[in-house]
């Protein structure tokens, strides 16, 4: 037994689950992992020859500082919300839902058409109305197509979901090509600016939508806790044999929840052309429906909490393209700075959920219910966080 | 038994702690395992008994206390630090690759050089077979063995490992009387070899058939080791539950049983389009409990989702006959829906708690209205009935929980179960199955459910009782349907059977054995 003097050792690090913590403890942590993201972001940008603290500054200035740049904020924060509320429900099923960038931009495409060619037909809030309702059912369609597959032939839904994206962003790229070139335009091939009639108006500086989503979060949170379909949802996600005990047809469930999930993403297509940039382009959906996943599970699921992370993503893509003109840092460093506080954000979670003990500490875990030791869990996390960088 | 020398510890436990979170699974746990002798690990369900082996086997590390094998302290971190002191572990749930031959399965995972010899482990395999008293063909692949084979593909894995310290979690819990006797009958054969044995069960009859000693845990923490010599099941008992305990199980004489689901040539096809149900035919009467035996995987959770609606008949009937007979449904091809907006009263309580009857991450709240929760017209969920009824249950079956809130999948086994058959037995069925009620169930919590059923039996419900316990079948149902590969092999009176007979039945087809009713 040659390894017998390995086997004399405790391992180094282990594992333990934690008891539940307060939720003071756990935004305590939080906040530690942000401070620790800002310091190794600071480290980052001095690297980079400047001064963190000017940086830092601008980002928040660059989109929080004034009412204009506040509104450029909130017009990034609607669409990454609303995308957010969008894949909730479909997650809350453990249906992953990767497809919200596709839907998006269906939905975007079915309110251009409207826009484009129904804009002398009828009267501006008909047309708002037909955009809406168009880019919800095309959304809804997209959503589920997979939806359907998956509960009838038991398709992977996250391939499905993903080779749409690509089917939609091609639409596009064909329709701004071809058809729906802008004649007018400098040979160049875009679409036409949408007609006054086909603007979504405006409250209090920015487009309409964000009381539309704001609407949507209340509507979510209440869909999900209290009604019928919600509960459904809930079991499902959680065992779909479960469900089918329970007498529920977990097909048709899993059909309306996507249908659901990829409506409420198509109307945020509709919300970006129609409020945001007046036109469609590729990037209308513009990686949207990706960071949404991050938003959603960040907030675990709860719609609430997805309007903090979603504006919290908005300051940071909004600062960061401050900080590029203003510090003349290369868009990808400006990433790679977002980067490490969603890392941080992101990696936190684990030290909720788990508790480190090193070696030599075995007096620090008496017997009987330990006390969790939670003034030890922002060290290990700072002694965790150094490892990683 | 003959120790070679004077007695000597094949491994020490000293003062071993490990919890899970606020749980303390075992708490300052010394326990010592002689070598050449087959140990005992007794104690209820929950008492800490696979935990402590499992620190043995590398899968858990204690939080604090010593480990000495061979009178050396040693920290085992892995599955491959305990193989290396030369321990084995076989657990309840078998680690197998299904599409590898036993051979190829034995040898998995192990780094040695050179050349990959088939023919060479093939009778390795063989001579460890021999030397004990195994039945193993080392080339037979895993999905065509029965459970038994599995079983003796992991033991012999642990040996060929070179384990001299075997330690076999609830080994009998999938087999018959007939192989339990084969494998009490092979242990014995390694302990002669000088193997050390550890058994953890909770089967007293098997204790006191196969050890030398036992050690006693209870709620994590160790009672006391007893020769087995010296020691009855009643005083064993006595440790284990802290308080003496009637073994008897009530069963009232039937009340006027009526047929109230009759099962005409019931045929299930599996995913593959084998039989899993061929040609079932029987009647559950009001007012009985009709126990159904077999080996694990004998049809016995088909025949439950079948009649539930869950599981696809190619073939039979299953016709409900309500009280006073005036109505007679077909509850082929409904589903569960169907079947409960016809107002048949059919509760179900699955094999598969939290898998199927449970939502695990909901508080029992939640779990009261997973079969209700769409009564009404409106859009929303009505909280208030099912909160009433979980608090209810709660106090009625004294189900341990920080609050009517908290996931059941936090609840030990015995709780979890009280909250789903509360829930089955509030809905007034007429019909109630229950797949193995008391699997993995500590006594107390067994004989709750034992109350339930018979109170449900005495209330006129057909009660179904699927079990695996040949003695508690024999104690608490007046008739017992007998399953063996998917047929009925027998139904027999449970007050007059004995438990060998059954167990015949249960390896014996129809066709090949005696007739039977």
């Amino acid at each position: 037994m040659t390894e017998k003097q390995n086997i004399q050792r405790e391992p180094l690090v282990r594992l333990a689950k934690r008891d539940d913590l307060s939720g003071a403890k756990k935004w305590a942590i939080r906040l530690v992992a942000i401070v620790l993201a800002l310091v190794v972001g600071s480290l980052f940008i001095a690297v980079l020859g400047h001064n963190p603290i000017a940086v830092y500054h601008d980002i928040i200035t660059g989109s929080l500082g004034g009412p204009s740049t506040a509104k450029v904020t909130v017009r990034v924060a609607i669409p990454l919300l609303g995308a957010a509320l969008a894949i909730a429900p479909a997650f809350k099923m453990k249906f992953w839902n990767i497809g919200a960038e596709g839907q998006i931009m269906v939905g975007g495409i079915a309110a251009t058409y409207f826009a484009l060619y129904w804009y002398d037909k009828l009267p501006k809030p008909a047309l708002l109305i037909v955009m809406a309702v168009a880019s919800i059912l095309a959304g809804g369609i997209w959503g589920l197509v997979p939806a359907f597959c998956k509960a009838r032939w038991g398709t992977n839904e996250t391939l499905f979901t993903l080779m749409l994206n690509y089917i939609a962003i091609g639409i596009e790229a064909y329709l701004q090509n071809g058809p729906w070139k802008d004649p007018s335009g400098t040979g160049f091939p875009i679409i036409a600016m949408f007609d006054q009639k086909a603007r979504l108006p405006k409250v209090g500086g920015v487009h309409i939508g964000w009381i539309i989503v704001l609407a949507l979060t209340v509507g979510m949170f209440i869909y999900m806790k209290y009604s019928k379909h919600g509960y459904e949802i809930s079991v499902v996600g959680e065992s779909q044999r479960t469900a089918r005990y329970a007498g529920m047809n977990v097909g048709k469930i899993i059909m309306r929840t996507m249908f659901l999930s990829g409506a409420i993403a198509g109307l945020m297509g509709f919300l970006v052309v129609s409020g945001a940039d007046y036109t469609l382009n590729n990037g209308t959906s513009g990686g949207v429906g990706f960071t949404a996943i991050i938003v959603a599970w960040l907030a675990h699921l709860n719609p609430f909490a997805m309007v903090l992370i979603a504006g919290l993503l908005a300051v940071l893509t909004k600062g960061s393209n401050t900080i590029q003109t203003n510090f003349k840092i290369p868009a990808s460093a400006a990433d790679v700075l977002s980067a490490i506080i969603l890392f941080f954000m992101l990696g936190c979670e684990f030290f909720i959920n788990y508790r480190m003990i090193f070696r030599g500490s075995k007096a620090k875990v008496p017997a009987g219910p330990a006390p969790a030791t939670p003034a030890a869990s922002p060290d290990t996390a700072e002694k965790e966080a150094d490892e990683h960088e | 038994m003959q120790p070679t020398n004077r007695p000597v510890n094949a491994v020490e436990l000293r003062d071993v702690t490990k919890t899970f979170g606020k749980v303390v699974a075992n708490d300052h746990v010394s326990l010592d395992i002689r070598k050449g002798e087959i140990l005992s690990l007794l104690g209820e369900n929950g008492s800490g008994k696979t935990t402590l082996m499992n620190m043995l086997a590398g899968i858990y590390f204690p939080d604090s206390g010593q480990i000495l094998v061979d009178g050396k302290e040693v920290s085992i971190r892995s599955p491959k630090d305990s193989f290396a002191l030369h321990i084995g572990m076989i657990h309840q749930h078998f680690k197998l690759v299904d599409v590898f031959s036993a051979a190829e399965n034995i040898v998995l995972g192990l780094k040695d050089k050179g050349k990959f010899d088939r023919k060479a482990i093939s009778q390795q395999i063989r001579d460890i077979s021999s030397k004990y008293g195994f039945d193993l063909d080392p080339d037979k692949k895993i999905y065509d063995m029965a459970v038994s084979e599995k079983q003796t593909v992991e033991i012999i894995k642990v040996l060929y490992r070179g384990a001299d310290i075997l330690i076999l979690d609830e080994p009998t819990a999938v087999l018959t009387p007939q192989e339990t006797e084969k494998l009490f009958s092979v242990l014995r054969n390694m302990r002669a070899d000088g193997k050390s044995i550890v058994i953890i069960t909770h089967k007293l009859n098997e204790v006191m058939a196969i050890s030398d000693r036992v050690s006693v845990l209870r709620k994590g923490q160790f009672i006391a080791t007893v020769n087995t010599s010296q020691t009855s099941p009643q005083q064993l008992t006595d440790m284990m539950v802290g308080h003496a305990v009637t073994l008897n199980i009530d069963r009232p004489e039937p009340k006027d049983p009526q047929d109230r689901l009759e099962v005409k040539g019931l045929t299930c096809l599996d995913g593959q389009g084998v039989k899993v149900l061929d040609d079932v035919s029987f009647a559950a009467r009001s007012g009985e409990i009709l126990g159904i035996a077999g080996i694990a995987g004998s049809g016995q959770r088909e025949l439950c989702e079948a009649i539930a609606g869950l599981y696809p008949v190619s073939h039979g009937e299953i016709i409900y006959h309500n009280r006073h007979d005036e109505q007679a449904e077909n509850l082929v091809g409904k589903s569960p829906l169907a079947i409960r907006n016809l107002g048949i009263s059919l509760a179900f309580v699955p094999e598969d708690r939290l898998g199927m009857g449970l939502v695990g991450s909901m508080g029992m709240t939640g779990n009261m209205m997973l079969k209700s929760y769409d009564k009404g017209n409106g859009f929303f969920t009505d909280a208030k009935p099912p909160r009433t009824l979980a608090q209810e249950i709660k106090e009625k079956l004294e189900v341990v929980t920080p609050s009517i809130n908290t996931p059941v999948r936090k609840l030990s086994g015995g709780n979890v179960q009280k909250v789903l058959v509360g829930r089955e037995i509030a809905s007034g069925p007429a019909v109630l199955m229950a797949a193995y009620p008391v699997r993995g169930l500590d006594i107390h919590s067994s004989y709750t459910i034992y109350r339930l059923l018979n109170e449900q039996k005495e209330k006129g419900v057909a009660v179904i009782y699927v079990g695996e316990d040949l003695d508690v079948l024999l104690e608490l149902c007046d008739r017992i349907l007998v399953l063996c590969g998917g047929k009925v092999s027998g139904i027999v009176d449970g007050r007059t059977i004995t438990k060998e007979e059954v167990g015949f039945l249960m390896t014996t087809h129809k066709e090949e054995g005696r007739g039977h009713d």
